[in-house]
């Protein structure tokens, strides 16, 4: 009986000895959770989580101070994703914070724009190139879609369009549904 | 066809199975012959049985029924068990084996192609562990018995346990060679007193020796219509022939010779029928030899060392579990990479 | 064999003919196409040019809507390095230059020119170039007007696959003359009824790329054309290998194993191992504009399947696709939709209004007799059949099951990019699981969220730099204030009213000076290296030694959008004018912004009109200018500095883009 009890006992120690070594000479060096929050968001610096931008807003996450599924441009995969990376349940988005649109960039109609330079204040990403009291023009592949621009505009003359799919950067579709030859013979 | 490739050439999922099916009609037949009709009766019970809950199961998954019925994966997992029981074992017993490996064992994990044990095996091993008595009842081959039953006999006692009344049933039954070299071995009897029992024949045991013979055509049957790669059988086979060699060479006293070992129990059975499971299996060339072995393995030393007298049923479940490792570190070299 | 004795015979191997893992050996229903010689077609009532016929960028448009263009005539040239030009392919009338559907699986519509010929078929003026001995490096020049691209269908430029870098010689040059798709005949037709043109093709490419062997690879299905080939090459030391019928032995790296039995490492291409490969109506193509003058301008497309009388014909690009199934009888009641491409990797053609293109080496009449349709798919049994049939040894079976899962991660790890989409694991499979579709479309997701992620790491990075930025400009201002209050205290009275605007000089003065500094390392521009994370160095180093191992240097020409250079030069004017305007209202004159390079004039013109509405607007609006006029040269300065910036933002998306065709790039 006793031999039994010291041989687990014997047993828990050494266990424990080694879990504890390996805990530090394996020990991973993670990135900080916010780096990792701020890695699955889109980086659209939208605000429509309420924060003035990502980093915030995963700071916010990452001190249980925001939820993660305020984030509409990051969809429900985002909403996933963090779930997955926090190890909490998914839910699905917060509609107060705004819906899931198809991606968008702006487009400023040239002949309106005054130069009145708020746009590109209101910019996030540098993406809107002009000076004062001269048109400025939204350099398209930087845009982030974050809408952050229409606003402050002035003269109305920025809209968001959608981009459009090309052959260039259509994607093949998942081979569920059948596809029907779109044919018209005769 | 819509997309490309819009030509196909292969064999559809049912005539793979249809082609299973029909080489394991050889050794029904001889079974049959060497053993009294019981067996067809058996068969016929587990087919009707594994129809019925598959289509009762696919209902209730709400999966279109026809297609999957007709892909004749549950009537190769009725015949298997049925060939794997005692031919003349209650009816239920093979009607809850059945049912058991198509619901639990199947259709639970998601139906063809999902399941990750080999469903005839789980429910072979279920039957083993709850029935043990009913499942080492064995019938003696008809040319050692010492009466023989007529096949309405034979029916009135699969369903009433009922034997005719000059009739016992040692008269009808007997111990299997690798049952008996087991209990033998125990009462310290020599390996040479052991096999000049009249049971022992040739190779095997005298009856299902033959009927190894013909599961063996029908492997080579498989592996002709390229149903089967040479991968599992020959692994599996050389396996049990060099460890029961090795044995044997060591301790002839104590080991049967290689020979029995291949023609008795499943072994040939197992060999092209059971391992080459694709679904539970493994897909690599060099993942088959590991699994192929290591059902090998597992199978003798459960032969030798064991409680159970063949363990074909448990090495086939536990390297199962292993299939998923044994792949991802087999994966062969992909061109233009390197080793 | 009859090949005399070459220097590369004495080093064969043994074995003359290798062997790949896996392959198929499908039908092959060559011969319905090959009783009748290759036909000519009549000139079509409108020739359709999609601008995308290419991998590469799109070539940027020469001509305008109304312009007569001769046969041969630049239409639109060559954009970036890697790209191809595009020729009129007969004489007539520009009718058009917009969107119209193109032969593409998208079933997208894309940038094309309409001609309408005016049947006069009049040529421009051509003319020989001596390429026996003129010079390797001006004649490959010269093919960026070719408009030659791989003609076995992956239609990669030609030119770059010549153009020199200085970094591999070409040991070996593989004639790939498979033609291992069933159905597809126009290699088999070329091979036997122009057979010389092809030798002396081969000898073009032979001395642009110094090769000293060349091994034609052709199937022993086509016993006509490998007899008319060995009969030209007889008396040259081009070696003729035959190889077994089997799918897909027409893959580049396939064929190069099968021959040379070398396997191309994964991640490099042939040419790094000495090996280049070219089609066999390619070669012919190269002969005919050096010894010719003539682009690209046609090809011998085969038209079969369930049409009237296949055949193969001799297909001006732009070509209506009725029109060549009319030449060829005409379309059976039953057929329902053509493909181009053969049965295993071609696609539907969307629509019966496409034209033909460089790609289109074949166009199948399709009808449910002919191809079947398929019964529904059912669940994967892991035969492994697929893995027995690929030919890159890959295991399909795990691929699928990863694709169907979205785990893409894991479908990478099982080296999915090394798919090349041959469709053999499909033709293999009893479950009817369309395979080959789960890997384009796992392929097409990881790229796009590859893009995407590319793009919110920039977005990040400009983010934190515009944050950055703003809170330097407030500490400043801060600091400014300071010194301002500073200065008022010490100075007192009537000193505080200058005190500020020499503060203000000296901060101009001070954003002259750097931008005038910056303008003078304009050779060389900012990098942005300095304040940016240790992971974008890395990723920059990454990039570089990337753009080092393709061979890319800083002087080449890039590859960039057409339409994102017209935004920067058009962003870049802009800037320019605005200075320029800025400029002449201010007091203090910069003049220093002439030594940027002049935009085109249709842009000034433009960017003089935006000026000038500016300037209206200006005079016009009540609103007061939001900025302080004093302040001009500083934001000026700060402009130039955004401005470099954006140029330098530009060029990182310039290699990023450069990176994303390198990995979607392979050989012809």
């Amino acid at each position: 009986m006793l031999t039994a009890l010291y041989i687990m006992l014997g047993l828990a120690l050494l266990l424990g000895a080694a879990l504890g070594y390996a805990a530090l000479k394996f020990k991973v060096e993670g990135d900080p959770l916010i780096e990792r929050i701020d890695a699955i968001l889109p980086q659209t610096q939208c605000g429509q989580c309420g924060y003035p931008g990502c980093k915030p807003y995963a700071t916010a996450i990452a001190n249980g101070e925001a939820d993660i599924n305020q984030c509409p441009p990051g969809g429900d995969e985002g909403v996933r994703a963090l779930a997955d990376l926090l190890g909490v349940e998914y839910k699905p988005l917060n509609e107060e914070h705004g819906q899931t649109k198809p991606k968008a960039v702006a487009f400023i109609e040239e002949d309106l724009c005054i130069g009145c330079t708020l746009c590109i204040q209101a910019c996030p990403v540098d993406a809107i190139l002009g000076a004062a009291k001269h048109m400025h023009t939204v350099v398209a592949s930087e845009c982030t879609g974050c809408e952050l621009c229409v606003a402050p505009c002035p003269v109305d003359c920025i809209t968001m369009e959608p981009i459009e799919e090309t052959p260039d950067n259509w994607k093949w579709k998942y081979p569920t549904i059948p596809i029907k030859p779109v044919i018209n013979l005769k | 066809m819509d997309r490309s490739p819009y030509i196909a050439n292969a064999p559809s999922v049912s005539n793979i199975m249809l082609k299973v099916l029909i080489a394991l009609v050889p050794g029904i037949i001889v079974y049959a012959w060497q053993f009294g009709g019981g067996v067809i009766i058996t068969i016929t019970l587990a087919t009707i049985t594994a129809l019925v809950t598959e289509a009762l199961m696919l209902k209730l998954r709400r999966r279109p029924i026809k297609p999957f019925l007709t892909d004749y994966s549950a009537i190769i997992t009725a015949w298997l068990l049925a060939l794997a029981i005692p031919p003349l074992a209650p009816w239920w017993l093979i009607v809850v084996g059945t049912a058991f490996a198509i619901i639990i064992a199947k259709q639970l994990y998601g139906g063809l192609g999902y399941n990750p044990f080999n469903p005839a095996m789980v429910g072979y091993a279920v039957l083993l562990i709850s029935f043990p008595a009913l499942m080492t009842k064995w019938p003696a081959a008809l040319s050692l018995a010492e009466a023989k039953l007529s096949f309405s006999a034979q029916l009135d006692y699969i369903f009433n346990q009922t034997l005719p009344a000059s009739i016992t049933l040692d008269a009808i039954t007997s111990a299997t060679p690798l049952d008996y070299l087991k209990t033998q071995l125990k009462l310290q009897q020599s390996m040479s007193t052991i096999q000049s029992a009249p049971i022992f024949g040739a190779l095997g045991a005298k009856g299902s020796e033959y009927v190894s013979l013909a599961y063996l055509l029908g492997g080579l049957y498989l592996w002709q219509q390229r149903i089967i790669t040479w991968h599992l059988p020959i692994a599996f086979l050389s396996t049990i022939a060099v460890i029961s060699g090795i044995f044997w060479v060591i301790e002839p006293s104590q080991f049967a010779n290689p020979v029995f070992h291949l023609f008795s129990g499943a072994t040939l059975l197992a060999a092209f029928f059971i391992i080459t499971d694709p679904v539970s299996g493994p897909t690599t060339p060099k993942g088959k030899v590991y699994f192929a072995a290591g059902v090998g393995i597992i199978t003798y030393l459960i032969r030798a060392y064991g409680g159970y007298p063949d363990g074909i049923a448990f090495a086939v479940i536990f390297m199962n579990i292993c299939a998923p490792l044994i792949d991802a570190y087999t994966q062969p070299r992909v061109f233009g990479h390197q080793e | 064999m009859s090949a005399p004795i070459n220097i590369a015979s004495l080093f064969r191997k043994t074995k003359d003919i290798f062997s790949f893992h896996g392959g198929v050996h499908p039908p092959e229903n060559k011969a319905q196409s090959t009783c009748l010689p290759i036909g000519s077609l009549e000139l079509p009532e409108k020739l359709v040019l999609p601008l995308r016929q290419h991998i590469g960028t799109i070539p940027k448009v020469k001509v305008a809507v109304g312009d007569h263009v001769l046969k041969g005539q630049l239409i639109a040239e060559a954009e970036g390095s890697v790209s191809a030009a595009i020729h009129a392919p007969t004489s007539g009338a520009i009718k058009s230059i917009d969107n119209a559907i193109i032969p593409h699986p998208s079933g997208l519509p894309d940038q094309c020119v309409t001609i309408i010929p005016d049947g006069k078929d009049t040529w421009i003026e051509r003319s020989r170039q001596d390429w026996r001995n003129g010079d390797v490096n001006t004649l490959i020049a010269s093919l960026r007007l070719s408009g030659i691209v791989g003609l076995g269908g992956a239609t990669f430029p030609t030119q770059v696959k010549l153009r020199k870098n200085g970094k591999s010689e070409i040991q070996t040059l593989v004639i790939n003359a498979a033609e291992c798709e069933p159905y597809i005949t126009c290699d088999d037709m070329l091979m036997r009824e122009r057979n010389e043109q092809i030798v002396l093709g081969i000898q073009v490419a032979q001395r642009l790329l110094g090769a000293a062997n060349v091994i034609v690879g052709i199937e022993d299905n086509k016993p006509e054309a490998i007899e008319a080939m060995r009969l030209a090459t007889a008396n040259t030391d081009i070696q003729i290998k035959v190889v077994p019928t089997l799918y897909p032995s027409g893959d580049g790296r396939r064929l190069i194993q099968l021959v040379l039995g070398k396997e191309v490492p994964h991640d490099k291409r042939a040419t790094q191992v000495g090996i280049q490969v070219f089609n066999v109506a390619t070669v012919v193509a190269l002969y005919r504009y050096f010894e010719f003058g003539e682009p690209s301008l046609s090809r011998i497309v085969s038209m079969t399947g369930n049409v009237a009388q296949p055949q193969n014909f001799e297909v001006l690009f732009g070509t209506p696709l009725m029109h060549l199934v009319n030449a060829a009888g005409g379309a059976k009641p039953d057929t329902t939709h053509y493909i181009m491409g053969g049965p295993m990797m071609g696609f539907n053609l969307p629509s019966t209004d496409v034209p033909i293109t460089k790609a289109a080496n074949c166009i199948i009449a399709a009808s449910p007799t002919l191809f079947a349709p398929q019964p529904p798919a059912m669940p994967c049994i892991r035969c492994a059949r697929c893995a027995g049939a690929c030919p890159v040894s890959l295991q399909p079976q795990e691929l699928y099951w990863f694709a169907k899962a979205d785990n893409f991660e894991k479908a990478q790890d099982y080296n999915l990019f090394d798919c090349i989409e041959c469709g053999a694991c499909s033709y293999v499979c009893p479950s009817n699981i369309p395979l080959v579709q789960y890997y384009r479309y796992a392929k097409s997701e990881i790229i796009a969220l590859d893009k995407a992620k590319e793009a919110a790491n920039l977005a990040r990075e400009r983010n934190e730099f515009r944050l950055a930025r703003i809170e330097r400009e407030k500490e400043e201002r801060a600091a400014k204030h300071a010194a301002r209050a500073q200065g008022a205290k010490t100075a007192k009275g009537e000193e505080n009213k200058t005190a500020p605007t020499t503060d203000k000089q000296a901060a101009i003065a001070a954003a002259i000076e750097r931008a005038k500094a910056q303008k003078a390392a304009g050779n060389n521009p900012p990098k942005n290296t300095t304040d940016i994370s240790d992971r974008t160095k890395a990723e920059i180093e990454a990039i570089e030694k990337r753009r080092a191992k393709a061979g890319i240097t800083d002087d080449m020409p890039r590859t960039i959008d057409a339409d994102k250079q017209a935004k920067i030069d058009a962003a870049i004017a802009r800037a320019k004018a605005q200075k320029a305007a800025a400029s002449k209202d201010d007091t203090t004159t910069t003049a220093s912004t002439t030594k940027q390079p002049v935009a085109d004039a249709e842009k000034q013109a433009k960017i003089d009109a935006a000026i000038k509405r500016a300037k209206t607007l200006k005079a016009a609006t009540a609103k007061p200018p939001t900025s302080d006029v004093n302040n001009k040269p500083v934001a000026d300065a700060e402009k130039q500095a955004k401005i470099d910036a954006a140029i330098a933002r530009a060029k990182a998306q310039k290699e990023a883009a450069l990176k994303a065709k390198d990995k979607q790039v392979k050989e012809d």
